[in-house]
């Protein structure tokens, strides 16, 4: 079976006056259909460049995204991304800003009453349909970053990209929806790649965790399995050995292998 | 704020004590639409000191030119001899002999279209610097020089092109009014946080679809600046160029007057054009705050959110 997701020996370097700064070396992972893959590493190690790569909102210098053996130059909304701020039009409201996305993705698909149904569901599906009509600047962080959950949903893609969906929320928010991310991936089998730097959050959501040695020219240090038997229960896993032991080997990669050197930048 | 959206942030979340809630929010409306006593105390805040300043004016301007021998003429000489365009507003005795209200509409109309093609044209252009680097630097430098040349510079040549008054007055607006739209809308246009292109790309939005639906509404706030110091421009120019151009403008009444020694004339013309300014101030802001839905003050733009997707540094 060939790789649903593959990323082929891949290079990053940017151009910064003249100076080459290697980002990514050789990186290659594939990752299979319903797969949810958390890539973990310390902050400045590329990690939210190589899911830019993935989406195409950034250019490969060396080798190849595969989708399903396409190669990917360029963003599309069969690659959803969540981003980190959310990043919904403040002018719009909640249903105006889903529908910015339905309205280009299947405005010749579907009828305006299967776009509308279609809203409707994925905002059923982040429990947000009661606040439709109001506007980025009137909810909560959480609630934002649901909403933009549910407009990546919305387009229906072939591999949802989360950039540390979670990272500006506070402990409880982050628990909530991690657990809504749990229960829609359960639900639609979606691949799901995150980018984190939470080691708990990482080995609650993932089926596999790739983590990042740090950079410049970081590259893939290792990837860990994660067998836990889904549904996971965030409360009955904080005692379990494998979670524990995984945690522990996450833990181990990043601040004794690969610690962090402020200093180095 | 309204009241409005706060008893909607309360109520919806919860479900359960919907209804204690509404009563309070209710009542609390009401109290503030029927209390007399805090709409007039909130008026006379807002007017009394207005009107006392005028007035402390009015008193002044009036002992200052009550001498014989002053040039100007005092406020009560001004309401004796005026009184009619003060009056009546909206008199019309043929194609020279109209009132001041008439005036200032045909110069709000020379305006109007002016300022108009400015706008249109300013936000095109605006845009189109704001999104390409190479526009910009072709483009910028000439803005920058041509923006100093004061209005009436244009106008000599304006008239030598067009050959016609009324075509080159509204030239001058034209050239006067574009070029805060330009520059603002560029500004705006180049604000605009990554993360809105982000979701443009990843939707594949076309250029017309960005241009409308994500570039002006993230610009909106730039752009109305742009418009609305515009505008002031336009009103400036306007007056100016009809003096020289002649015509029924509000401009020419003026150029008219002194020529006639009509002083009082002048002055009731002089409050017409300030208190037109600050209508058409307000009106542009009144639609730049319709326009971008009160949502302006309530951007976030959280610098370190952005930091991640942008390139590695």
């Amino acid at each position: 079976m060939t790789a649903y997701l593959k990323l082929d020996h891949i290079d990053k370097s940017f151009m910064r006056g003249g100076q080459v700064s290697d980002v990514l070396k050789d990186i290659r992972l594939t990752i299979d259909k319903g797969e949810f893959v958390s890539i973990i590493g310390h902050s400045g190690c590329g990690k939210s460049t190589l899911l830019n790569l993935i989406a195409g909102l950034a250019k490969v210098s060396a080798g190849a995204v595969l989708l399903e053996d396409k190669e990917v130059d360029s963003p599309g909304p069969e690659r959803a991304v969540v981003f980190q701020n959310h990043s919904l039009l403040p002018w719009l409201t909640v249903y105006e800003n889903i529908n910015l996305a339905v309205s280009k993705v299947f405005g010749g698909k579907k009828s305006r009453a299967e776009r509308h149904d279609w809203i409707m569901r994925n905002l059923d599906l982040v429990q947000m349909a009661h606040a439709k009509d109001k506007r980025p600047a009137e909810i909560s962080g959480g609630m934002k970053q649901r909403v933009g959950i549910a407009r990546a949903l919305a387009m229906e893609p072939k591999i949802l990209l989360l950039d540390e969906p979670f990272g500006a929320l506070d402990a409880l928010t982050r628990a909530h929806l991690q657990d809504a991310v749990m229960d829609i991936h359960s639900r639609l089998g979606s691949t799901t790649i995150m980018i984190t730097h939470d080691v708990d959050e990482a080995v609650l959501l993932s089926d596999r965790i790739v983590m990042m040695t740090n950079g410049p020219a970081a590259t893939i240090g290792e990837v860990l399995p994660v067998p836990l038997a889904r549904p996971r229960r965030r409360i009955e896993l904080s005692s379990d050995r494998t979670f524990l032991r995984c945690r522990e080997a996450v833990l181990k990669f990043l601040y004794e292998r690969h610690r962090f050197v402020e200093a180095a930048e | 704020m309204s009241i409005q959206a706060i008893k909607d942030r309360k109520v919806k979340p919860f479900p359960a004590p919907s209804k204690p809630a509404e009563i309070i929010a209710f009542t609390a409306r009401a109290r503030r639409r029927f209390d007399p006593a805090a709409i007039s105390g909130k008026l006379a805040s807002t007017l009394v000191p207005p009107v006392i300043v005028v007035a402390i004016m009015l008193i002044v301007w009036q002992i200052a030119c009550s001498s014989p021998t002053a040039s100007l003429p005092p406020p009560s000489q001004v309401w004796n001899e005026a009184y009619d365009l003060i009056a009546h507003p909206f008199f019309n005795n043929g194609p020279q002999d109209i009132g001041l209200a008439w005036r200032v509409l045909i110069s709000l109309q020379r305006v109007a279209i002016g300022f108009g093609l400015a706008a249109v044209v300013g936000v095109a252009l605006g845009a189109l610097v704001g999104q390409s680097i190479w526009a910009m630097r072709g483009l910028d430098p000439v803005f920058q020089i041509l923006r100093t040349v004061p209005p009436l510079a244009w106008l000599p040549l304006s008239l030598a092109a067009f050959r016609d008054s009324s075509p080159s007055a509204i030239f001058v607006i034209f050239i006067t009014s574009i070029w805060p739209v330009i520059i603002n809308t560029a500004v705006g246009v180049r604000n605009i946080p990554e993360d809105y292109r982000n979701v443009s790309r990843i939707l594949r939005l076309n250029q017309l679809e960005f241009f409308v639906k994500i570039m002006v509404p993230a610009a909106a706030p730039y752009i109305f600046t742009g418009l609305r110091i515009g505008i002031g421009l336009s009103w400036l120019a306007i007056v100016a160029a009809e003096m020289l151009t002649g015509g029924v403008g509000i401009g020419f009444f003026i150029w008219d007057a002194w020529n006639s020694s009509r002083l009082p004339d002048i002055i009731v013309a002089l409050a017409y054009i300030g208190v037109t300014g600050f209508c058409l101030d307000r009106l542009v802001a009144a639609v730049g705050v319709f326009v971008t839905r009160g949502t302006t003050a309530k951007w976030e733009m959280d610098d370190d959110g952005l930091s991640e997707t942008r390139p590695y540094r």
